[in-house]
């Protein structure tokens, strides 16, 4: 669709390719990279993360990418653990805290629902979305596909909410640092909606 | 609302999508790719590939289709089949599947539940549990390489135990197949899901026996399951994914909307 280098952060997690095949879909050639300086030369990037974010952000620091990241002007799209690890730290560790990427001021806590299943697993609706190109074109209730156990509540950089026994952050956004909770790669039209914005920002 | 799931299992056996009457005489239903495509496109949540060749042959399989499903599919996916290590695992992942399902390797080595667990989230750790009811001891057993009639074995776990165990190790989910219902079509096996509800704090998919749109309509309304999974009335088009998911919807049942898109 657009000429433009798009670059997906390898974070050291296996499942990477989703991302990057549904980015293809639309069109885009994608690289997969953990060099800084392809990081840096981007016009897109894309952080993701399956895991902990303990062991995601050992990985980032080990690669030297967290002042990287941290300096980074483009747009930038965490997806799931990638967008956890934007805030400034997460409960999802064996001690109990882990220091993020300290780009977007919330944390990260683990999920309090009541009676109900943990990971918060499939698909559920965003609402609440706020004025923003990354969801020109996708109306509140939206179903998109989730999976995780951990989550950040509402704050004032929340672009989107979903509720799952209590309401969380579904999109966070500060300056060019972007961020879901969902997966928009397995979230069918929706989520190519929601790319394809992030593509043409 | 999270929607409860609509899960269409194609059985794959040697590349091909099969479907078999009580896990026996499978006959070949057709590729897998289109098939993927057309119930990704009806309205499925989500899809499952079973490998059932893999764990009862004791063989790693070609799995390259894994590959050709992720480039076409949007929607997440699971496969199961023979994944015996977490390398066997990263190989499925890697290639695009967004988890993996265990069932006889992980009854043959529990400890690989933790490592998967550890390895990738347990966001990507599916537990398959084959379950029969023993009518003469009036008991759920779990059953173990059930792909092959001839090597098929009842385990010494009692099925709640084994999907409390599970869920200790580090599960992400449990898609319980209740092997006395399989393939026949007469109703999900509501009484042991509602048991296997009590003790399960995991998503927990029900398997075995959807027949009629009525079964969903009551493996959701009784047993509480996250998800039903079927294969043949798909893949012999008695139901249409779109139809069902609009007659759970109307009887109050959440199912996921169609994306509309709006105007900018």
């Amino acid at each position: 669709m657009i000429q433009q280098k798009v670059v997906i952060i390898n974070t050291g997690c296996a499942n990477i390719s989703s991302v990057r095949i549904a980015l293809e879909r639309l069109g885009s050639s994608v690289l997969i990279t953990d060099d800084a300086r392809l990081i840096q030369q981007a016009d897109k990037v894309l952080l993701p993360g399956v895991g902990s974010a303990a062991t995601a952000m050992k990985s980032i620091a080990q690669k030297n990418l967290i002042k990287v990241i941290q300096q980074l002007s483009q747009p930038v799209l965490g997806v799931c653990l990638g967008m956890q690890l934007l805030v400034s730290r997460s409960e999802e560790s064996k001690d109990g805290s882990v220091s993020c990427l300290d780009l977007i001021p919330a944390d990260v806590v683990r999920m309090q629902v009541g009676a109900l299943r943990l990971p918060h697993m499939g698909w559920n609706t965003v609402s609440s979305i706020a004025q923003s190109a990354l969801f020109n074109g996708i109306p509140d209730h939206t179903y998109f596909y989730f999976v995780h156990s951990f989550c950040v509540k509402p704050s004032p950089y929340t672009l989107a909410s979903c509720t799952y026994a209590q309401p969380f952050s579904a999109a966070l956004r500060k300056d060019n640092f972007y961020g879901v909770q969902f997966h928009p790669e397995r979230s069918g039209e929706a989520g190519a909606q929601l790319l394809r914005n992030f593509l043409t920002l | 609302m999270l929607a409860k799931r609509i899960i269409p299992c194609l059985d794959v056996r040697e590349g091909k999508v099969v479907k078999g009457v009580q896990f026996r005489n499978h006959e070949i239903i057709g590729d897998i790719v289109p098939l993927a495509e057309r119930y990704a496109s009806a309205g499925a949540d989500e899809l499952v590939f079973y490998d059932i060749t893999a764990s009862s042959d004791a063989r790693t399989v070609d799995k390259s289709w894994v590959k050709r499903i992720a480039e076409v599919i949007d929607i997440p996916f699971c496969v199961a089949g023979g994944i015996k290590s977490v390398k066997d695992a990263a190989h499925i992942l890697e290639m695009g599947a967004d988890k993996i399902s265990i069932n006889s390797p992980a009854l043959l080595n529990p400890g690989l539940i933790n490592q998967l667990h550890d390895e990738f989230g347990q966001q990507c750790v599916v537990i398959g549990i084959d379950s029969f009811f023993n009518e003469e001891t009036n008991t759920y057993s779990v059953y173990k390489f059930t792909g092959d009639e001839t090597r098929t074995q009842q385990t010494l776990w009692k099925t709640l135990d084994w999907v409390q165990e599970v869920q200790q190790r580090g599960a992400g989910e449990i898609v319980l197949n209740c092997m006395n219902q399989d393939g026949v079509r007469q109703g999900y096996d509501i009484s042991q899901l509602k048991a296997v509800r009590n003790v399960c704090t995991l998503p927990l998919i029900a398997s075995g026996g959807a027949g009629e749109i009525q079964h969903f309509k009551d493996v959701f309304t009784q047993a509480d399951v996250d998800g039903a999974l079927a294969a043949s009335v798909f893949h012999k088009g008695l139901i249409q994914i779109n139809n069902l998911k609009q007659t759970l919807s109307e009887a109050g049942i959440t199912m996921r909307a169609p994306f509309l898109k709006k105007d900018c």
